[in-house]
């Protein structure tokens, strides 16, 4: 049988699938394939790992935007996060600091950043707590350069991570769930299952036994982060990991937590890990 | 004439602050809540407005209706309401608002009337903490109107 005929079937199984589905609460997306720039192929979908029980596959957000977002990713040139990379491709050769030094100081060229995003956020020894790309960019400003920290939330470092994240495009995630970063990854877990809020509903409640549904006009995902840094339509700028759970937590009329706080570096050690397989795909684009 | 308004308006707010029963005090039985919440009988029309209403009940975010297919994008997270009232009666259509979770053991349907017991309960959108006890999501008169409004839908 030829690859076309495969894929042929494999379609209509899938709309077999979706059609019959409709009973049950999480829907499978329909199907698609994305290759970026004709050359990197993106995972969309990966089983799930054995410890992740609510979930039997692993989607990324990208297969449930419509087939106009979907487009914005199949070629960099029409990819906006992708103007925030090239600014900081200037802040990675610009000095600072009372070192006098820049990032390509220590690191060359940004292609020595391959692999990286694919292991955050990962268990440091030295900090003796699990660090997020973010940290140690601001780790390597305080403590090597002598430059001030950015701003855990600041353009500035979202631009800087979509550089980074770039450099891993199409490797799989594969963040670390034991060891010492254990228990970082059962307070994510934890934090993930919780019923905030004064509308009372987790994270769980809507991107795991409702991904593929509609809440009003939006269709919910699986909420992976295998595509952040993500640059969103309606904000014209890149959104970070925590900057995302801040929106939706406060969806729930709760508190929030803060970017860069010690919650939502575990929560995202947790998230990462139900994408385990999937594509590092940012910077990605939605919605 | 404007003082006559303010004195009306003043009536009305402290009419509803003592006319609405307190969340402690509604009794549950099955999930069911017999008492009306505040006495005055629901209107159909109001209840409409709430459950389209983001600000309000935007129980349309979740559930399909047939009779509101003017109001754009129904959600798909609850079962379509379509002949909710052949399926409950009116008490159970008010326990149900007031607080799903009697019904459905852990369902992700947010308790319209309930005033404490949250985690991180937050000042509506703001992501700003609140102090319990919050106000709730709905009046006990717009919960009545929105029992109003369910149960007019008959197949
Ligand atoms: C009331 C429903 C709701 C809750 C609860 C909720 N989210 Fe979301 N979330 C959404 C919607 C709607 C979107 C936009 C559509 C999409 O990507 O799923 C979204 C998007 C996301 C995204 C972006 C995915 C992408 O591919 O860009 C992430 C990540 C995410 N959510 C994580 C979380 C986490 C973590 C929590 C809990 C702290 C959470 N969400 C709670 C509704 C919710
Ligand atoms: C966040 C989602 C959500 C919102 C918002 C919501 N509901 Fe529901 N509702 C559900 C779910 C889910 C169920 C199914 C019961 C279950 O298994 O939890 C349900 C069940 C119901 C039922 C019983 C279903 C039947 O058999 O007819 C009624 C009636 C109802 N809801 C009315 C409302 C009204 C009225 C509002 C707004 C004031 C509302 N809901 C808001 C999720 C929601």
């Amino acid at each position: 049988m030829n690859a076309n005929a495969i894929k042929a079937m494999l379609t209509s199984a899938a709309v077999v699938a979706l059609s019959c589905g409709a009973a049950v609460a999480e829907q499978e997306p329909a199907p698609g394939v994305l290759v970026i720039n004709g050359d990197i192929e993106i995972t969309t979908e990966v089983k799930a790992p054995d410890y992740i029980d609510g979930l039997d596959m692993a989607y990324s957000g990208w297969r449930f935007r419509a087939s106009e977002t979907q487009a914005f990713e199949l070629d960099d040139f029409d990819n906006p996060g992708m103007i925030f990379v090239e600014e900081a491709q200037v802040v990675w050769d610009t000095v600072d600091g009372s070192e006098g030094k820049s990032c390509a100081s220590c690191h060359d060229g940004p292609e020595s950043m391959k692999g990286v995003r694919a292991v955050y956020p990962k268990w440091n020894e030295a900090a003796g707590k699990v660090t997020t790309i973010e940290d140690e960019i601001n780790n390597c400003r305080t403590t090597r350069m002598g430059a001030e920290a950015w701003d855990y939330n600041s353009d500035t470092i979202r631009s800087m991570n979509g550089l980074i994240t770039l450099q891993s495009r199409g490797m799989p995630v594969n963040v670390a769930v034991d060891g010492p970063a254990k228990e970082t990854w059962e307070k994510g877990k934890e934090l993930y299952y919780a019923r905030t809020g004064q509308l009372e509903l987790s994270c769980a409640n809507c991107h795991e036994d409702h991904y593929g549904d509609l809440i009003r006009a939006e269709v919910l995902s699986q909420g992976q982060i295998n595509g952040f840094p993500v640059y969103r339509l309606k904000d014209s700028v890149l959104t970070g990991v925590h900057n995302r759970f801040k929106g939706c937590v406060r969806d729930t009329r709760a508190e929030t937590y803060s970017p860069g706080s010690d919650e939502f570096r575990a929560l995202e050690l947790y998230v990462s890990s139900r994408g385990n397989g999937l594509s590092v795909e940012g910077p990605s684009v939605r919605n | 004439m404007k003082r006559t308004t303010l004195i009306l308006a003043s009536m009305l707010i402290s009419g509803t602050a003592w006319a609405d029963t307190a969340y402690e005090a509604v009794a549950f039985v099955d999930g069911a809540v017999a008492e009306s919440l505040t006495g005055t009988p629901g209107d159909a029309a109001e209840g409409r407005k709430v459950m389209e209403s983001k600000a309000l009940g935007n129980c349309v975010t979740c559930h399909q209706v047939t009779a509101m297919a003017d109001v754009p994008f129904h959600g798909e997270i609850g079962p379509s309401l379509d002949g909710a009232a052949d399926r409950w009666d009116e008490a159970q259509l008010r326990g149900i608002i007031a607080n799903a979770k009697m019904t459905f053991e852990g369902s992700m349907m947010p308790s319209f009337y309930k005033t404490t017991g949250f985690i991180r309960p937050g000042d509506a959108f703001t992501g700003k903490a609140a102090t319990e006890p919050l106000a709730p999501l709905l009046t006990g008169q717009q919960i009545e109107d929105v029992v109003a409004y369910l149960l007019t839908l008959k197949e």
